[in-house]
């Protein structure tokens, strides 16, 4: 699996990798968390206001910062 | 009319006059009185102005703005972008990929500028603290100002055809598909992203609101009175310009600033020179327009710093002769 955080560097982008981070290490599911900085690269993805997070190459949440709910429903299906 | 915020004056003098026992009438009694009332005042209006705006913002996305913005020219889309930006949550880390995104769908500079304009000097958390300090009537006419001021410097940025001026990369991006967007909100969850919202604002602006209301509290109770109206009232012609000098590098949080702007007001500032200094540091930043080079060229960041400068200084002109 392949998680990717959207963000400029913003403090709720660390947030939101910090909870992904504590999920996986609770769940253990094996993930690769990539954080992408790149305005392109965002934009690529359609996303304009950051945080925001892809799994697997499709995206979950744009604009806020997830809860560990939300961040174990997408590690589990 | 009455007084909605009257058992918060009840509370302040309560705690000031009775628990803490300090003399009304003395220089501390005036400071602390008037740090307990509006550290309550400020908290209770931003947690209610943060809730209700961000409930709003659930509603109108980036996503959606610049496609019902997209290829639009005409005045009225600059009001448009300009009152969209007041919604839009807008952190400076926000301003490239929304700017890259309007441009994108065809948004024309201009509108993009009144959007990128009016939304940094109008915002719900300012919005509460100027209600909180300088009443409802100061806060409309800053609001409504911010929102023109949107609108006008925008459409004289669309009048200069400075579209060369943005950096060439910016137009080679596509923004990928938009259309599958996470699932539709149901009014709970948009109330908890509201809540949310309010707890995360508050959590990051308590600080500056406590440094801002001591230090206005200070200057209130012991700054001789008329002091301001003595050296900055209207009967100065440069005192509007310099305020603007000052506010434009000052990069302060506007949240410390509106306390002590309150305070300078009760001494004597004209309430059109203290809007016109808020707007300056709110509007124009250095750390906003490091953000923006990255997408515009030098030229284009200069006139917009002058545009903005001078739309903002008369704005402060004429609130002196109207207010």
């Amino acid at each position: 699996m392949k998680i990717e955080i959207l963000g400029t560097g913003c403090a709720k982008c660390k947030k939101t990798k910090e909870i992904i981070e504590k999920v996986l290490k609770e769940t253990g599911v094996e993930a690769e968390v990539v954080k992408v900085e790149d305005v392109e690269k965002i934009l690529n993805y359609g996303v304009m206001v950051t945080p925001a997070v892809v799994v697997d190459g499709d995206l979950k949440t744009v604009g806020k910062t997830p809860d560990e709910k939300e961040v174990r429903k997408w590690i589990s299906q | 009319m009455v007084d909605i915020f009257y058992p918060l004056q009840w509370i302040a003098d309560k705690l000031t006059y009775e628990v803490f026992g300090i003399a009304p009438d003395t220089h501390l009694g005036a400071s602390v009185n008037f740090i307990i009332y509006d550290v309550m005042k400020i908290f209770i209006l931003l947690a209610f102005m943060i809730f209700v705006v961000s409930y709003i913002r659930t509603y109108i996305t980036p996503e959606k703005s610049r496609k019902i913005l997209g290829g639009k020219k005409g005045l009225h889309y600059h009001l448009l972008a300009s009152m969209i930006g007041v919604v839009t949550p807008f952190c400076s880390c926000s301003s490239v990929p929304i700017f890259i995104g309007f441009v994108e769908s065809g948004v024309p500079l201009g509108v993009t500028f009144s959007f990128l304009i009016t939304s940094p000097l109008v915002n719900e958390a300012a919005i509460a603290a100027l209600w909180a300090t300088l009443g409802l009537e100061a806060t409309l006419i800053y609001v409504i100002s911010g929102i023109l001021l949107g609108v006008l410097a925008g459409y004289l940025i669309g009048l200069l055809k400075m579209e060369k001026y943005v950096a060439d990369f910016v137009y080679k991006v596509k923004v990928g598909d938009q259309s599958k967007k996470p699932e539709e909100l149901n009014i709970m969850e948009r109330a908890a992203i509201a809540y949310d919202s309010v707890k995360d604002i508050v959590g990051k602006v308590w600080i500056y609101v406590i440094i801002g209301v001591t230090l206005g509290g200070i200057f209130h109770g012991y700054a001789p009175e008329g002091i301001l109206a003595k050296y900055a009232g209207k009967g100065n012609p440069f005192a509007v310009p310099i305020a603007v000098a000052i506010g434009v590098p000052l990069y302060s949080n506007i949240m410390a600033m509106i306390p002590i702007v309150e305070s300078l007001i009760g001494k004597g500032l004209p309430v059109g020179t203290a809007l016109a200094f808020l707007m300056a540091v709110n509007g124009i930043s250095l750390p906003e327009i490091i953000i923006l080079k990255k997408v515009l060229k030098n030229e284009l960041i200069g006139a917009f710093v002058l545009i903005m400068t001078i739309s903002i200084i008369f704005t402060g002109y004429l609130f002196n002769i109207i207010l």
